[in-house]
């Protein structure tokens, strides 16, 4: 909460000026019942019409003071709580696109996300119910409190008996009733799991006629469900009723005890009007109050999740320089590194690429290949060794320095909604000569302009509307598109046909000049030419060399080789 | 206490508003569903009743008691206690009916909401597999859930609130008609704001809401989709450009949100000012005729006559009916999107299934596996065909391989041949059978299948790959996934073979989970195969190992094999090349090769 509240301490006077016009919104408000009474019992005991319909005026012109005041006021928490949600929802944007991959990976994307949408959602409802509810309740809660002190200590003290119990058990009953809803998402989230699968696997069901089977499985997690509401449903089905018949109570109550005192002189019926009236207000902010700590609850929870990610420690530091390393434009030094800090994901790597060379990395699914490329490109850093670029440790180059060296395409990697040239661009200046030249090598320019708006049409969210070979050959033109010095290709042709792949390996090695190429895949065909490839197997490199060296030398690599002899056939 | 929006029905619940006809069909089949339950409905409409009257009587009783204390001969005690228990019991009673009332509303809501869920699903099941591939699973998904819960909520809540609200306004209209006739003319006043308040509610307000959910959704997909590609993100370094196209987007959905709260704001302060207005009205009326009746300007027969006590009872009706008023808006629009939601239920309920098998139709029993394939041709929709004039015959115990860039139809032939769809020219046979004269069931059964979207459900890795076959045992389970080299992994896992595979559990690759439905298809025993790019997430070092097992398991069977890598496809028996939905080359990987059309130039172009 503390975050929050410092996000809000630049609103602090415009709030509190909301605050005041609230009040006397409020205090408006509370005046009526007063009046009221002081009519029925004073102004008709004087008999003056007159004094009737100036009092009356009175009430309607506090009524509409109240109206003004309160929507007036209204509106300035609307314009403060916007633009505080709007700063901290962006400061907590750019802190998590800052994130490095190791705090992503703790924090997950799911959550991540979350935490930008749906958690900012809560705290703004927070804390524009705070300058609406949050000043209303509690001034008409003291100040009801007040005037029917004033107007009759004794009979008030039913009131503030009453209050307790409306938050009590509307606290109590609540408490029981949130595991219980947490109960109902737990169902909900089994049946829907139950359809989602069914949607999905509709032809394994069908073919193995097993959907008997899944009514049968999906009759379990409804009943389950309607079981869970119907217990949630029943226990909090009480508090409307229970506070109801609380604010009646209090009602009789007053009643009740005015019968004597008015016998005795010390009150009046008039007064006990104006007490049903302000019982009803009270009732109803003592509603808002317990209201107010549901939410805040909820807010809070949301605010430690930001909180969490606005306060996370800058991670992957920027070293002071020590000395020149070894030649050569990426050079791996006995490279050990873990994700989850166990056993390693990749063990003892070295090698070096020279100045314009080409690397190739094969190896099968989880070997250890993506991971070497998230070292090189510091995502995380090694947990032993050393990993230079042109002599310097990776890690004494700023992220700007270092990231406008390369031009990297990944296997899944991000496409957005917006138009293949923005795609391309990314943001980046990039002339349309030199982009259109990316599309080019890439093999993708004659897809781009197969479309009636070529380079200007729109891309699906992920780019679902291209096919998987088409997503790749754009991303190959993004990471060519900037001239990298070095060309990093993760197993980003593996959904192009095997002539689309030549054409583009052909077209690579004549076009790309002094850049440095490293290319991961899983074909022994796309990485055949390299000057040199790393064969890895469980994180570890177990053979090294030419392709026909290590047809000689290496068996799995021989083995991989022979299996794909045709390599990826369409497709 | 007003009712606050609903945050199950906040965003996204805006629907277009339902021709009247059809409302009523709608009507009347969301009231077959409680028809069912009838004596609860019959229960509760009794319930909604007897409390709400009940709750009318109180400050009927509230009043006499003030009248008795404001005797002018002093307090009357007997006639004041008399009202004050009255008032008690009607309010104690009151309570409980309405707490019984929310009891039986949830039963009875929750019968309905069982049964639509149920038959939903279940209709779902018997669709054509056609339906799923044109419908998304999360339209699907926000059917069950969202849509049954929004009726669900209206259901339990705006039925009653709708009988509650219509049984207040005329309940205390009738009680203030009463008390005092000339006093309603106040409505007169508050009841035509409250109209204006109600049209600027729908007419300006509604539609800001509108605006404002869907900026808001807008920025949380485009937060979420960059949120996916952080990483690429970072290696290019765009974190600055990208927060500033977040920053215009944001700035843009909360003026959008501001928008609306700024129209918004008026609508709380409103309810109360026409609360507040009406007690104003209700004093000076009220004070100007209890000042005159008081000093017996007005007889006590007269109908301008009124006590204090009368006072006090108009003030309480007044509230309870401006409240119903107010709502009424809120309880319309709800009802519009139930109505909504109930339709978009039964738009699945009524779609069609598959046709029925056909009368003649018989079950395979013993199934040879000759499949003949004859002048095909075949689209999902009429105006786009996908296959044309395709002819294919297999003989028992072939392997046919079938071959082509995306898109050319090769994955349609499939969902032929399994009659997810059926053939719009030609005709296919099994055994010489049409395929229209076996039923689906045994149809289906006779193939088994591996496809490329591996499915697994939530359950145990024995339960997973046992689905290939009902009461396999753990033995038999074991053996499938040896051949198929998983077991070895799942033996590996702390629970083995009754590690349950979830989204939040283990993590398993695409190879792993396409090896589990490997191995569920080698516990199916049946004489022909389906093999649908079954290989294509298992990296080649791991495919060399199952080839065998794959061999095995295509030993003897009439097998169709899709794949886009050589080493499946050379031994096949014969390989169809598809292009554009026709098949332009046929033969033997060598007979291709000699042929030097497409496939050989497909295969040769590695060498170059």
């Amino acid at each position: 909460m503390r975050v929050i509240i410092g996000y809000l301490r630049p609103f602090a006077k415009r709030m509190g000026l909301g605050f005041l016009i609230k009040v006397a919104g409020t205090m408006a408000e509370l005046l009526l019942p007063y009046l009221l009474s002081y009519i029925l019992k004073d102004v008709v005991a004087r008999k003056s019409m007159e004094e009737i319909l100036l009092y009356g005026g009175i009430m309607i012109l506090f009524a509409a003071l109240a109206l003004a005041c309160n929507i007036i006021a209204n509106r300035m928490a609307a314009r403060v709580s916007c633009d505080f949600s709007e700063r901290v929802r962006q400061d907590l944007f750019d802190r998590t696109l800052h994130l490095s991959s190791a705090q992503c990976d703790r924090f997950t994307v799911a959550s991540l996300e979350s935490r930008i949408t749906t958690d900012t959602y809560n705290v703004h409802n927070f804390v524009s119910m705070m300058q609406r509810m949050g000043v209303r309740a509690p001034i008409l809660l003291i100040g009801g409190v007040l005037i029917t002190l004033l107007m009759d200590s004794y009979l008030s003290l039913v009131m503030l008996a009453t209050l307790p119990l409306i938050f009590v058990t509307v606290y109590l009953i609540s408490r029981k009733g949130v595991p219980l809803y947490t109960r109902v998402q737990k169902a909900v989230d089994g049946m829907i799991r139950i359809v989602r699968e069914d949607a999905g696997g509709i032809r394994v069901i069908k073919a193995l006629s097993r959907t008997e089977h899944e009514h049968a499985r999906y009759d379990r997690a409804n009943r389950e469900l309607v079981g869970c509401e119907t217990r949630a449903g029943v226990t909090m089905g009480a508090v409307n009723p229970v506070m109801t018949l609380l604010m009646n109570g209090g009602i009789v109550g007053v009643v009740a005890l005015s019968a004597g005192r008015v016998a005795d002189g010390l009150s009046d019926p008039e007064t006990v009007i104006a007490f049903m009236q302000y019982f009803t207000l009270i009732s109803m902010a003592m509603m808002s109050v317990t209201r107010i700590f549901v939410m805040y609850t909820k807010c809070a929870a949301s605010a430690r999740r930001i909180a969490e990610v606005l306060q996370a420690p800058e991670d992957l530091p920027v070293m002071a320089e020590d000395g020149k390393g070894p030649a050569g434009r990426i050079v791996f030094d006995h490279v050990s590194f873990s994700y989850a800090g166990r056993a390693n994901d990749v063990e003892d790597i070295s090698f070096t690429v020279p100045a314009g060379g080409s690397l190739g990395i094969i190896g099968p699914t989880g070997s250890g290949k993506s991971t070497i490329i998230r070292l090189m490109l510091r995502l995380y850093d090694a947990d032993s060794g050393r990993i230079y670029i042109d002599g310097r440790d990776v890690r004494s180059i700023p992220g700007p320095e270092l990231y406008a060296m390369f031009g990297t395409a990944m296997q899944q990697d991000f496409l957005y909604a917006d138009t293949v040239e923005e795609n391309i661009r990314f943001g980046r200046e990039i002339g349309r000569e030199s982009m259109e030249e990316a599309a080019r090598i890439a093999q993708a320019d004659g897809f781009i302009r197969s479309f009636a708006d070529g380079y200007g049409h729109e891309l699906a969210q992920k780019g679902a509307n291209l096919s998987g070979g088409q997503k790749q050959r754009l991303l190959i033109s993004r990471a060519l598109a900037g001239r990298p010095e070095i060309l990093v290709l993760d197993d980003s042709s593996s959904a192009l046909d095997y002539r689309t792949d030549a054409a583009l390996r052909r077209a690579l090695a004549s076009e790309r000049g002094e850049c440095t190429v490293v290319t991961v895949a899983q074909r022994v065909s796309s990485v055949k030419n390299c000057d040199c490839i790393l064969v890895l197997e469980e994180g570890r490199i177990i053979g090294s060399g030419r392709h026909e060296e290590l047809l000689e030398s290496c068996a799995a690599y021989r083995e991989i080789s022979e299996s794909q002899m045709g390599g990826a056939i369409v497709d | 206490m007003t009712k606050g929006m609903n945050p199950r029905r906040g965003a996204g619940a805006e629907q277009e508003e339902l021709p009247r006809g059809k409302r009523g069909h709608i009507l009347m089949r969301m009231g077959r569903y409680i028809f069912h339950s009838w004596p609860l409905f019959l229960l509760a409409v009794a319930l909604t009743l007897l409390s709400n009257q009940l709750s009318l009587m109180g400050p009927m009783y509230s009043g006499e008691a003030i009248d008795a204390i404001a005797d002018p001969g002093g307090v009357n005690f007997a006639l004041a206690w008399e009202n004050i228990v009255w008032m008690l019991i009607c309010y104690v009673a009151s309570a409980v009916l309405s707490y019984l009332l929310s009891v039986v509303m949830v039963f009875l809501t929750q019968r309905v909401v069982y049964a639509m869920r149920r038959q939903l699903f279940e209709k779902l099941t018997t669709l054509p597999v056609g339906y799923f591939d044109t419908h998304q699973a999360g339209d699907i998904i926000s059917r069950v859930s969202y849509d049954i819960d929004v009726v669900n909520a209206s259901l339990s809540q705006d039925v009653v609130q709708v009988m509650t609200s219509i049984y207040t306004v005329v309940g205390s209209l009738i009680f203030m008609w009463q008390i005092s006739r000339p006093m309603i003319l106040i409505f007169v006043v508050t009841v035509p704001i409250s109209i204006l308040f109600t049209r600027y509610r729908s007419r300006k307000v509604r539609p800001l809401f509108r605006v404002r959910s869907r900026k808001l959704g807008e920025l949380n997909g485009y937060a979420e989709e960059m949120l996916s590609g952080s990483r690429t993100i970072r290696i290019y370094d765009r974190e600055r450009e990208i927060g500033g196209a977040f920053h215009a987007r944001n700035h843009d959905a909360m003026e959008a949100y501001y928008q609306a709260d700024y129209y918004g704001a008026a609508l709380g302060p409103s309810v109360n000012f026409i609360n507040n207005l009406s007690i104003s009205l209700v004093t000076i009326f009220g004070g100007i005729l209890y000042m005159y009746s008081q000093s017996g300007t007005v007889s006590d027969t007269s109908m301008f006559f009124i006590t204090l006590g009368g006072v006090a009872m108009f003030v309480q009706y007044a509230r309870k009916f401006a409240g119903p008023i107010n709502e009424f808006a809120n309880i319309l629009h709800e009802f519009q999107s139930a109505f909504a939601a109930a339709e978009r239920v039964f738009r699945v309920i009524d779609e069609e299934p598959e046709p029925a098998d056909a009368s003649d139709a018989r079950i395979l029993t013993e199934v040879r596996g000759q499949v003949d394939m004859e002048r095909v041709s075949f689209g999902y929709t009429p105006e786009r065909m996908i296959l044309h004039d395709i002819t294919i015959h297999a003989r028992p115990g072939e392997t046919i391989a079938i071959v082509g860039p995306t898109g050319a139809g090769k994955t349609t032939i499939i969902n032929l041949l399994m009659r997810f769809y059926d053939s719009s020219e030609g005709r296919i046979l099994l055994d010489g059978d049409a395929l229209q004269h076996i039923t689906r069931n045994s149809l289906r059964g006779a193939y088994t299948m591996v496809l490329q979207d591996t499915w697994l459900f939530h359950g145990s890795i024995y339960e997973n790959i046992a689905y290939g076959r009902e009461g396999a045992t753990l033995e038999e389970v074991r053996e499938a996934a040896r051949a198929a080299h998983i077991d070895g992994f799942i033996m590996h896992l702390p629970e083995g073979y009754d590690t349950i595979l979830s989204d939040d559990g283990v993590n398993l690759s695409k190879g792993q989970r396409q090896l589990i439905t490997i191995a569920r298809a080698m516990l199916a025993h049946t004489r022909m195969l389906i093999l649908d790019e079954a290989t294509s997430n298992v990296d080649s070092r791991t495919e060399i190992r199952i080839q065998q097992a794959m061999n095995t398991l295509m030993q003897g069977k009439t097998s169709f094999v899709i794949a886009h890598r050589l080493s499946t496809i050379q031994n096949a028996d014969r390989i169809l090349v598809l292009q554009n939905g026709q098949v332009t080359e046929q033969g033997t990987h060598n007979e291709l090769l000699a042929a030097g059309g497409f496939y050989a130039s497909l295969y040769n172009a590695q060498f170059s």
